[in-house]
């Protein structure tokens, strides 16, 4: 039963968390904190900080961490289908109409529209992390002279980098980490 | 559209990678899927991208998860999906289930704190690197319409904190608008 009340809690977060990402944390938390009481709001805060240090989407995070801590590796697998069955159905049907029917001219001046606001959107995505980056923090509260040089020097190289020469994405984010680290433990600030 | 089963191990291994050096929201997985399924294995066009990532954005669940079951299903049918999204979820929930036990320590190592942080500028690199390929092939595109929308958007997005969603929809609508006075255009044309 504790894992039937798991499997529809995520069901519902894949469900209603339009728009991904921290638009979904409220959600997430309405679902196993107020609704099903399968956290509390504190480990809830720890999870928050978790998923946000580890990769991947929060939700697949969260269902994880709940499902691990409730009911073990099957509460993993059970939470993490939960959460991804709607997604699965939904892109699927979507996806299908898409290649279906992409080709239509009329179809492609409406796509054609979408494309400018989908670069801006990634462009206000990578806009969000380099100030977060640079100075850890969002950019209503920037204080030019907090401004964190080494990051500034690592994204300025790995972006000549990637223009120049052809490295793939994980060798630059995981090459970053290293040096940059390197860079402090020299630097003596940890 | 051919399905090919043969690239069901480089889906899944692309997907397994990206999916594990992630961190950050949904549009820092676009990227690199862009940049590996479109720049480096050619499996998708440019365009095409862009699409999906404008319909894992309209639909509900995580952004990552959607657009695998998309580019799966575009390279294998429904089984390609499956695989795809077998290797996006299976790193979190790896890693989430061994931290699971510490988290407490790995909350509060410094190491891990200041990797983190330094990793965002590497992120921002990659997003920069694919923002200035899309933005220059818009450009191209001469069309005064989409290049006004692109920096609205943006300001929208970044300045006004309006959600991906919204901006979304409000361009399919610009979108089916430029369709009706397309047609009307075309339809004076002939007569």
């Amino acid at each position: 039963m504790l894992l039937l009340k798991l499997f529809f809690a995520f069901l519902q977060v894949g469900l209603f968390s339009v728009g991904g990402g921290y638009a979904a944390i409220p959600l997430i938390q309405e679902q196993i904190v107020d609704i099903y009481g399968l956290m509390t709001l504190e480990e809830f805060s720890d999870l928050i900080t978790v998923a946000e240090m580890t990769p991947g989407p929060i939700s697949i995070n969260s269902a994880t961490f709940v499902g691990m801590r409730i009911a073990g590796i099957p509460g993993v697998f059970i939470c993490s289908i939960g959460c991804i069955i709607p997604s699965f159905c939904i892109c699927l049907t979507l996806a299908h109409y898409y290649y279906k029917y992409r080709s239509v001219g009329g179809v492609q001046v409406v796509l054609g529209a979408l494309r400018p606001a989908v670069v801006a959107l990634i462009a206000s995505a990578g806009a969000s992390i380099l100030m977060l980056g640079l100075f850890q923090t969002k950019l209503q509260d920037i204080e030019p002279g907090n401004i964190r040089w080494v990051e500034l020097g690592i994204f300025a190289v790995a972006l000549y980098i990637l223009r120049k020469y052809k490295v793939s994405a994980v060798t630059i984010i995981l090459g970053s980490g290293v040096v940059g680290t390197l860079f402090y433990v020299f630097l003596g600030a940890v | 559209m051919q399905k090919d089963y043969s690239k069901l191990w480089t889906l899944f291994r692309s997907m397994f990678v990206l999916s594990a050096c992630t961190f950050g929201g949904g549009f820092v997985i676009v990227s690199l899927m862009k940049k590996k399924f479109v720049e480096e294995l050619n499996w998708l066009e440019e365009d095409e991208m862009l699409d999906v990532t404008a319909i894992t954005q309209s639909a509900p669940g995580p952004l990552p998860v959607n657009a695998s079951v998309i580019i799966g299903y575009r390279m294998a049918g429904v089984v390609g999906s499956l695989t795809a999204i077998l290797g996006t979820i299976l790193p979190p929930m790896i890693i989430i289930s061994i931290i699971s036990f510490f988290y407490e320590q790995f909350r509060t190592n410094p190491y891990i704190a200041i990797a983190l942080q330094v990793m965002r500028a590497g992120v921002a690199a990659v997003i920069f690197d694919v923002v200035i390929n899309l933005a220059q092939n818009v450009w191209k595109t001469r069309r005064f319409l989409y290049i006004a929308m692109m920096f609205i958007a943006f300001i929208a997005a970044y300045l006004f904190d309006i959600s991906a969603m919204i901006v979304v929809f409000v361009c399919l609508g610009i979108g089916l608008l430029d369709l009706m006075l397309h047609y009307g255009k075309n339809k004076k044309e002939v007569e």
